[in-house]
Order: C-alpha cells, then structure tokens, then sequence
C-alpha cells in the first residue's frame, strides 16, 4: 500500500515540477512578434506573388512596419492600399505599377502544348491552375490573378499572359491624374 | 576513452538503431523523399536522444532508483523527455531563431518516437553506464540514425526517377529499399562486442 502512495506521490511531484517549468518557460521566453507587421500581414492578400520586390507577403508586411511604401501590392490593388492607409494613418498612394495602369491580365495555357509536368501548378499562389502530372493543366480564369509566376517555371514555354479585354461589365473610365501625380515610369524620367 | 569509441562504434554501426534494432522507423520511412528534410530530422532526433539519454539517466539514478520504482520508468521517462524538448524548444525559440526554423517543427515530431524512448530504457537497462557513456550512447544513437536516413533519403531521391515497376512504386520500392539496408547494415554484426 505505502508503496502505491510513494509512487503516486513521486509521479505527482514529478508532474508538479515539469508544469511550472513549462509554466515559466511560456511567461519567460515568450516571443514577441511585431504586433504591426502582423495586423499589416492580415490585410495583404497573401498570394506570395513577390510583385513587391519581397519573396513573400510576410517579408513585405515587415519592410511596411519598418517604413516602407504601402503602394507595392498589385493583387491586393486600391483596396488594401486604402486599408493600409486606414490602419497605418498614413495618405493612400496609388498603385506603384512600374508600366503605370496595367490592365488586368490572366495566364492562358495553350493546351495542346501542355506536356502535364504540374510545374506551374506548384508555383501559382493561388491555387488558380488545375491539372494532374501527364494530364494537360487549365486555368481557372476567376482565380487567376495575373502574378506571372507560372510563366517562368513552364519547360515548354506554352503559358501566355493574355488582356482581359473590358466588357459590358468591367469596362469603366479612365482614372483623371491629379496634377503633379506622376505615374512610376514618368517619375523615372523626370529623375 | 576506448570504452566511449567502442559505444559509438557500437550504437552506430553495430547495433543501429534504425536497421537492426527497428526503431524509428516510422520517420524514416516518412521522412526520408528529400535529402534536405532529412539532414533536419537527422539535425532534431541526434539532438532530442542526446537530451532524453541524459535526462532519463539522472531521473533513473537520482529519482527511482533511490524510490525503488524502476516501474515507473517508461511513463517518467516520457513525462521528462517531453518537457525538456519542449523547454528547449521554447528556448531556441527564443533565442536563436535561425536554429528554431532548422530544427522547429521536428523537434515535437520526434519527441514522442519508440527511438527516444527506446534509448532511454535501453541505458537505464545497463547498470554500468555512467553519466558520460549513456550521454554519448544517445548521442550515437542519433548519428546512427541521421546516417541511415541520410543516406536512404539519398537513394529514395534517385528511385524516385528511376522507371520501377508499376506494382512496386512509392512505399514498396522503400520497404525493399530499406530491407537491403538493414541486411548491408547486418554485415557489421560481431565487429566488436560490448
């Protein structure tokens, strides 16, 4: 009997001490993250595209709590520029598009070149192209958010990057430019 | 110093823990398609033996021995090998978190595994291991182990180009693959003897 209550005893002291050092080693060393850079995180889309210049959303949601420009984001597009803006309080730029207004564009597979090496597939962030290895790929045109990244990996070169051309139901003026408002490759110019 | 030579040649070759005691074998099955995900594992598992073969010693000598409860070994033994996994991982985290994205999400994968556990109930098995010989049999144990993975992930990353037969692709062609390990590995049986 005494030598059941010794071992209860010893596995319950056991579990006590090994708690608390979990318990303080989760007060301890707890690690902060940067509260802004993740707040920032959750508003960018997170297509991993690196049209930023970072190789990642979480790269550029950092370089953004550090002092960059909000305006690098084309997935994201006016919209998180203005909630970037919002919860930074800091003026909405519009879009840093090197070629200034590119109009929207999708990737096109040309299927009858598609040999199925499924490359493109794991390179789209967006889970945009569907395919299996051998089988020829497509891509799904409502998904697509024309990042380019499925161009490159391509062994046989059969991906084009092709305009949606406006229609009935996206087709809207052009923006006015605000005086003195320069476009990134007229900035270029004029520096 | 030979009697630590002879444990490592031992825990390595010899008696491997992977290919000729089977333990471990479920990440070395699973964990072997790349060589990179392996060297991390490898990195993970030679670090956490080193850890339990140390702390289920002194818990061995200092706690249930004295208690006479060498029953309790195996459920302590886990209790004590979990946390202090999971307290240096809350520390490497903490500390050096280049180290914490090599070896973080493997080190509470193979906390739990048969091969720490196996380690740990096979040095307090050995009643003339002292703190130093059971330190460096875990620790040999491991590099047993990122050996045998290491070089099976290698040999997995070539089969998986090569044209196997329809009924043997994927986890067959590895079963067989780790079978002939095991047998290559059997050629050391009887090089030394503890």
């Amino acid at each position: 009997m005494s030598m059941v209550a010794i071992a209860v005893l010893a596995l319950l002291a056991l579990c006590l001490i090994c708690g608390a050092i979990l318990g303080f080693a989760a007060v301890r060393f707890r690690v902060e993250g940067d509260p802004i850079a993740e707040q920032i995180n959750a508003l960018l889309p997170q297509t991993q595209c690196g049209q930023c210049g970072y190789p990642g959303c979480k790269p550029y949601a950092e370089a953004i709590a550090g002092g960059d420009k909000i305006n690098k984001c084309p997935p994201g597009g006016e919209s998180t520029i203005q909630a970037l803006a919002d919860l930074l309080d800091v003026e909405p730029e519009p879009l840093d598009a090197v070629e200034g207004e590119v109009p929207p564009r999708v990737a096109y597979i040309r299927e009858a070149e598609c040999i199925g090496c499924t490359k493109c597939i794991q390179a789209c962030p967006v889970d945009a192209i569907v395919g299996a290895a051998k089988q020829m790929h497509t891509v799904i045109v409502s998904e697509c958010t024309g990042c380019d990244l499925c161009v490159e990996p391509c062994p046989v070169d059969c991906i084009d990057m092709i305009e949606l051309g406006s229609n009935l139901q996206s087709w809207k003026w052009d923006q006015p430019l605000a005086p003195g408002q320069l476009i990134a490759s007229d900035r270029e110019q004029a520096a | 110093m030979t009697e630590l030579a002879l444990i490592m040649v031992s825990a390595i070759l010899v008696n491997n823990f992977v290919l000729v005691q089977f333990l471990g074998l479920c990440p070395f099955m699973g964990v072997s398609k790349k060589v990179e995900t392996a060297i991390g594992l490898s990195l993970a598992t030679t670090f956490v033996l080193t850890l339990a073969a140390m702390c289920s010693y002194l818990l061995q000598q200092y706690v249930l021995k004295p208690l006479d409860l060498e029953f309790l070994r195996t459920i302590s033994f886990i209790l004590v090998i979990a946390v202090v996994v999971q307290f240096t991982e809350m520390v490497v985290n903490k500390t050096s978190p280049l180290l914490y994205r090599v070896l973080g999400i493997f080190l509470p994968l193979i906390t739990t595994n048969c091969i720490v556990l196996g380690v740990a109930l096979l040095n307090a098995n050995k009643s003339e291991f002292t703190f130093i010989t059971a330190t460096a049999n875990g620790f040999a144990a491991g590099l047993g182990f990122s050996l045998v993975l290491v070089l099976f992930a290698a040999m997995r990353e070539r089969i998986a180009i090569a044209d196997v037969p329809r009924s043997f692709q994927g986890a067959a062609i590895g079963m067989i693959t780790a079978g002939l390990m095991s047998l290559a590995f059997m050629g050391f049986t009887g090089l030394i003897k503890l």
